[in-house]
């Protein structure tokens, strides 16, 4: 396991070094360099913020000395927020966006798993195709319609819940963490369904049966397992897409996350901003593909086999 | 899929589109998403000729108006027909799902086809090369294009389609790879068919029913994607129009216009609806795992 780990994080070295240069290559081939936007600048100040950011520089130099100072952990200063670094907005913004995404994530576990596990005890009946049809809105409902709507129904009409910000008004958290975990619970639902109807037709599980277990015990604890095996392998990917996804609940709502930081960055033309999350992002978007693979294994006994004769 | 099922009367393969075919009609739900499909298509297709109104003809004295006789929609806040702007929305919208799905179509198919197909060395480096691509934050290269490039409809098809095409490869490769071993090749080759003919009667026909399947699940996803980006300001640029900038719109007034954003997203929610339904009715009938039982 450890061996396997190993040799993940090992490969993860050249994609990432990809993801640095292919990033790096973009945003200097940009047309008009990142002071040429705003209004005309006399040549000498332009000079002297260029000298301060090293782009008089030759691109090979700039490029080597970029990869030095990431390698450091140092991702450089901000375009456009003078002053300040970038690690400091990705700072300031990333407690915010992690626990939006786990509130997520939990809602979209939660309800997913639930869903998909009462859909699978009784298939081709109404207690399946309830649940399955539900799913099917999820998926075709994307965020930005969906973030809207509850907004409208839940904030405007009800005054229920607050319409946006986070942390200041209590339950202003509830609908941005919905708006955010309802597509994934709709995929969740879908896989462990999926995963269920497999497990539930095994040998071992009619053994359980036989020696008349109550259901609740052979759901619980023997198909479980083995039936949400598809669902921990979809949590790394799913991952990646909250990260996605929440650039769009953050500028919805109004929070001051890493996602509304990204976009306004773009807007912005904030080169450094976009370069420094994006190798920001794609690390994080690595390590959690290897845990959730690793978890996959871990709870697989067929994958742990494999993976055991691989290393020996 | 089995070509080898035994009776001659199957013999010039057509009659797997028959039963798919045959098996999709019993599919209600998929039928009536082929059928949404279709008239949307027509619509968009014919819209400069039967909108109700000009794209651009405003009426400023009118302002946002709810539905009503002259304007089935409603009306945004300059007086623009709803259903006018809808129409031509879904043109873009429908536009990119189909072009940017056709390049990563072209581009997967062939990628995985070659690398199926020669296998060893080469297969290895061209799987690897799909591989590290898997770990990049594609929704985030996107953006970046789109900021770096200029927000252009040309570079939106290439940057979707160059995001989508991974798993189409993947699955094109599976499928040749193990056609490649089967009987039936074999014999072809024995009989001294020449590469290419192979590839062309034996190969394609039979990797048909999974790319079919995963297209039509692509265009969804594609169209998603395209919303959006426009929706966080990224992708289509006025003076033209999207779905999802649409619904971006709508948002900015929705407490006092509801419809202007209920009707767009009725409208991008029914062709994800449609496109998904048919998918999964066309996977039913066409996944040859599924097709014995």
């Amino acid at each position: 396991m450890l061996k396997f780990a190993l040799g993940r994080l090992l490969q993860a070295i050249p994609v990432l070094l990809v993801v640095i240069s292919m990033t790096f290559m973009l945003v200097h081939s940009a047309p008009g360099g990142p002071f040429s936007a705003d209004k005309a600048v006399p040549a000498e100040v332009l000079a002297a913020l260029e000298a301060q950011y090293n782009l008089d520089q030759p691109l090979w130099r700039q490029y080597v000395s970029y990869l030095g100072d990431v390698l450091k952990g140092d991702l450089g200063p901000s375009f456009k927020y003078p002053g300040r670094s970038v690690n400091e907005l990705i700072a300031s913004g990333l407690p915010t966006t992690a626990e939006l995404g786990l509130y997520a994530m939990l809602v979209a576990v939660f309800i997913g798993v639930l869903a998909g596990v009462t859909a699978s005890m009784r298939p081709n009946t109404l207690q399946d195709y309830v649940p399955m049809s539900a799913a099917m809105i999820g998926i075709c409902m994307p965020s930005f319609l969906l973030g809207p709507l509850l907004v409208l129904i839940f904030g405007i009409h009800l005054e229920w819940l607050p319409v946006s910000g986070w942390g200041q008004i209590p339950g202003d958290k509830i609908l941005p963490a919905i708006t955010l975990g309802t597509g994934y619970a709709a995929y969740i639902a879908r896989l462990s369904r999926g995963g269920m109807l497999e497990v539930l037709s095994q040998d071992y599980i009619r053994t359980a049966r036989a020696k008349g277990l109550p259901e609740f015990v052979i759901i619980g604890k023997h198909a479980l397992r083995g039936g949400l095996v598809p669902v921990v392998a979809f949590l790394g990917p799913a991952f990646a897409g909250l990260l996605g996804g929440s650039f769009v609940v953050e500028t919805i709502f109004q929070i001051p996350g890493l996602g509304r930081f990204y976009v306004q960055a773009a807007f912005n033309r904030d080169y450094t901003m976009i370069l420094g999350s994006t190798v920001f992002f794609a690390t994080l978007i690595i390590l959690f593909n290897l845990l959730s693979d690793m978890l996959a294994i871990w709870l697989n006994p067929k994958l742990r086999q494999q993976v055991r004769g691989d290393a020996e | 899929m089995s070509t080898e099922a035994g009776t001659p009367s199957i013999e010039k393969g057509s009659s797997l589109w028959r039963d798919a075919w045959i098996k999709l009609c019993k599919n209600h739900v998929a039928l009536a998403g082929l059928g949404l499909l279709i008239f949307l298509c027509v619509v968009s297709l014919l819209t400069p000729w039967i909108a109700p109104y000009g794209y651009e003809q405003q009426d400023l004295l009118l302002g946002a108006t709810p539905p009503s006789m002259q304007h089935w929609l409603g009306t945004d806040v300059f007086g623009r027909d709803m259903l006018t702007r809808i129409m031509w929305g879904g043109r873009v919208s429908l536009t990119v799902g189909f072009i940017a799905t056709a390049v990563a179509l072209a581009i997967g198919v062939v990628w995985g086809a070659v690398a199926g197909y020669i296998g060893g060395r080469v297969d290895m480096v061209m799987m690897r090369l799909v591989d590290i691509l898997y770990a990049l934050p594609f929704m985030i290269f996107i953006i970046l294009l789109m900021v770096v490039f200029g927000r252009s409809m040309l570079l939106l098809f290439f940057a979707i389609g160059a995001v989508e095409w991974l798993t189409m490869a993947r699955i094109v490769r599976g499928q040749v790879m193990s056609l490649r071993k089967q009987e039936f090749v074999e014999a072809a080759h024995s009989l001294g068919l020449p590469q290419w003919t192979i590839i062309r009667r034996h190969i394609i026909p039979n990797t048909l029913g999974p790319v079919i399947v995963y297209t039509t699940l692509t265009i969804p996803s594609v169209m998603l994607l395209e919303a959006f980006l426009s929706f966080l300001g990224l992708g289509i640029q006025p003076p033209q129009s999207s779905w999802g900038l649409l619904i971006n719109y709508g948002v900015e007034t929705m407490e006092e216009y509801p419809w202007l954003l209920i009707f767009p997203g009725i409208a991008l929610s029914l062709t994800l609806f449609a496109l998904n339904f048919l998918g999964d009715g066309l996977r039913d009938a066409l996944d040859p795992r599924t097709a014995k039982d």
